[in-house]
């Protein structure tokens, strides 16, 4: 790593003009966003992927087919996205990171095996990178409209984490991020990004091996012969697991379970275990929240904003900045368990906070909630399939303000 | 004749199980250890997967690794444990409507990938779980409490199916004869490549109350007398009877090994 020798777009040499060629360093690539979301997996350790094809994701795939056989990791192109989720549950139990990857119409699909893994706390990762919904809606144009159904997708009250990012780099350290917090909470966690960012072509600076730190499998220490209770969460509520093929057996399932794992329907142990599957992800929010601020201090106009929209509304926080106003920006990158109290403090003084998205308000309702229902909470979208621009904000700007449209 | 070392397999702190009386799946149950015994197999390279139904509850039984999962889905995450681990020996029991209805698609792919899994399907004709729906396995002129004027719905042919998608081996037999398929399931476990065991098993409650079969007993002697083993002399007196035996057994690549291969070929000339 960082040694200088010539690299390429693809394998060629990155040539300009004049057709010599340009010298960049080994750890910096030229990809587009789903890439840079397989680079991140890679990194964070992953080991079995398994998927179905689905635009705009399908890039995702077709890296790690190439990727993961090389580094003795397994990849599965399965008959559906069910099986898809269901493959990579019964090979995070073998002791492997895994992660799957699609879109809308796949995700829906995913919903219950989704839940599975939160009631029976496999870590997993999930990529969901948006399209127009519903249904087969928007295959190849952008939209953030699966916000809400990452949260309440699958039935049943449950606590999930939704993790999105804005540029490149940010897809990488979120991607790893997904990845630790699987680790850390056994929980499937699902990786939001969206078209525009997933097939945009962009820099990446790969970090060298240990700059960003990961999350290992938390194991029993537990020895052979003596009772191995998976299903009992340690005092700081986390339950360090044992692989199948261990020296450890039990059952894994997805109806409501005792310490053993085994099924029961005793009203305590029902209440104990939901208890358990929401605070140990609530409790932690401050933890779980990942987010950048721009220009908050003295802002009056806060623009609220996630993934590839985030890049429009920070354009206009730039140049209402250098025309002397006070605009300032707050980009999520938790989007669930949603950071209410962080959200709230970083608003709180705003005259107006306006929310940028690409849905009919998915996030909007949340920032509402945030400040309480305030009246000056607006939200710029667009729900057309076309990627929201600097031009549509201040449209809904003035519009605020009274200035006309 | 279940010993003291084959007890060695049986969860027995979960114990009364939850199946009626007259179920067949103990009868199944007792095979399989019995089979893992014989096989002298350890409990930690065992891996039972199951779905949903009565069929599933098999797994929380058995004190190997077990994944009780959702409708349908066993083979697909059967798939997913043996893939990532393929030296687990991974057995999949799975009730007609879980293997065939909700989970067809998984059935045919895994069956087509020939991935080296024990796929048991416990076809009782009858979703008993939720208390005596037709299944895809009942057949025409069945009666089910959604087959209140009796079904229309034609059935598969299990064996059939599975040879045709690709299953390298594929057994049926009954619960009635309990040392062939105790037989039929060494054979399957042994197997390198996707092996599929259809037991046909009996539902007195349901299947057997609604279609006027009899107690537990009688539906057993139906069995014995109804069935026919490939092969025998009979076979050809009585085309029309049920078919018994091993129908298929062949080597042909298995997909984990081939894996392999791919995990070659991709690292070849590479550091």
């Amino acid at each position: 790593m960082g040694s200088i020798e010539l690299i390429g777009v693809t394998d060629g040499i990155l040539s300009n003009d004049a057709g010599k060629a340009m010298i960049m360093p080994t750890n910096v690539r030229f990809i587009q966003g789903n890439e840079a979301c397989v680079e991140g997996a890679l990194y964070a350790g992953l080991k079995f992927f398994a998927g179905y094809p689905i635009t705009p994701s399908t890039e995702i795939a077709e890296h790690l087919a190439v990727q993961l056989p090389r580094r003795g990791g397994k990849f599965i192109q399965m008959e559906d996205e069910i099986a898809s989720m269901c493959a990579i549950i019964g090979a995070s139990l073998t002791g492997r990171k895994v992660l799957t990857a699609t879109s809308g119409p796949g995700f829906s699909l995913m919903q219950e095996a989704l839940g599975y893994a939160v009631m029976a706390e496999i870590p997993c990762v999930i990529v969901n990178v948006q399209r127009g919904g519903p249904s087969t809606g928007l295959p190849t144009h952008i939209s953030q409209g699966d916000v809400n159904q990452a949260r309440w997708g699958t039935h049943g009250d449950h606590a999930i984490i939704a993790l999105t990012a804005s540029n490149h780099q940010d897809v990488f350290a979120m991607t790893v991020e997904a990845f630790n917090m699987a680790e850390t909470y056994r929980t499937p966690v699902v990786l939001l990004f969206d078209e525009v960012v997933g097939h945009m072509r962009e820099r990446l600076v790969l970090p060298e091996p240990g700059q960003h730190p990961l999350v290992e499998r938390l194991k029993t220490s537990v020895r052979e012969g003596v009772d191995y209770h998976p299903y009992l969460p340690r005092e700081d509520g986390r339950l360090p697991m044992s692989d199948f093929g261990g020296v450890h057996r039990y059952n894994v399932t997805g109806l409501y379970h005792d310490m053993w794992g085994f099924p029961s329907d005793n009203p305590k142990v029902v209440h104990g275990l939901i208890r358990h599957l929401v605070d140990k992800i609530e409790d932690h929010v401050g933890s779980i929240a990942r987010y950048k601020t721009y220009f908050l201090e003295d802002a009056s106009t806060v623009l609220v904003s996630y993934g590839a929209t985030a890049r429009s509304a920070l354009h206009v926080v730039e140049s209402q900045r250098r025309k002397g106003q006070k605009f300032g920006l707050f980009e999520l990158q938790t989007l669930w368990p949603f950071p209410y109290e962080i959200v709230g403090e970083a608003c709180g003084h705003a005259k107006q906070v306006v929310v940028v998205e690409m849905n009919m308000g998915h996030v909007y309702r949340e920032v509402q909630k945030a400040l309480g229902y305030a009246d000056h909470v607006f939200l710029a979208n667009r729900i057309d399939g076309v990627f929201i621009t600097p031009t549509d904000i201040r449209q809904t700007l003035r519009l605020i303000t009274g200035k006309g449209v | 004749m279940t010993t003291q070392t084959t007890r060695k397999y049986l969860r027995e702190r979960f114990m009364p199980h939850i199946w009626c009386a007259g179920c067949g799946h103990g009868t199944v149950l007792n095979a399989l250890i019995r089979a893992f015994e014989a096989l002298g197999m350890s409990r930690n390279e065992i891996v039972m997967v199951s779905g949903i139904g009565c069929s599933s509850r098999i797994t929380g039984y058995v004190d190997v690794h077990t994944l009780h999962t959702l409708h349908g889905r066993a083979l697909a995450f059967a798939t997913g444990v043996k893939l990532s681990k393929p030296e687990l020996n991974v057995i999949v029991p799975m009730g007609d409507g879980d293997a065939l209805a909700i989970g067809g698609n998984h059935f045919i792919h895994a069956a087509r990938r020939n991935i080296a899994l024990t796929a048991l399907v416990m076809n009782n004709r009858i979703y008993g779980m939720t208390g005596g729906q037709y299944s895809p396995l009942s057949g025409y002129g069945i009666s089910a409490t959604t087959a209140p004027y009796t079904s229309i719905d034609p059935d598969f042919d299990v064996v059939a199916l599975s040879m045709a998608a690709g299953a390298t081996f594929v057994a049926r037999t009954t619960t009635y004869h309990v040392n062939e398929m105790f037989d039929f399931f060494q054979k399957a476990i042994l197997h390198e490549g996707f092996a599929v065991v259809e037991v046909l098993t009996q539902c007195p409650t349901y299947f057997g109350r609604k279609n006027k079969m009899g107690n537990a007993a009688d539906m057993l002697t139906y069995y014995k007398e109804n069935t026919v083993a490939l092969g025998a002399r009979s076979e050809k007196e009585h085309p029309h009877m049920i078919k018994r035996g091993i129908f298929i057994q062949e080597e042909k690549p298995e997909y984990c090994s081939q894996y392999d291969k791919v995990m070659e070929r991709a690292q070849k000339g590479r550091p």
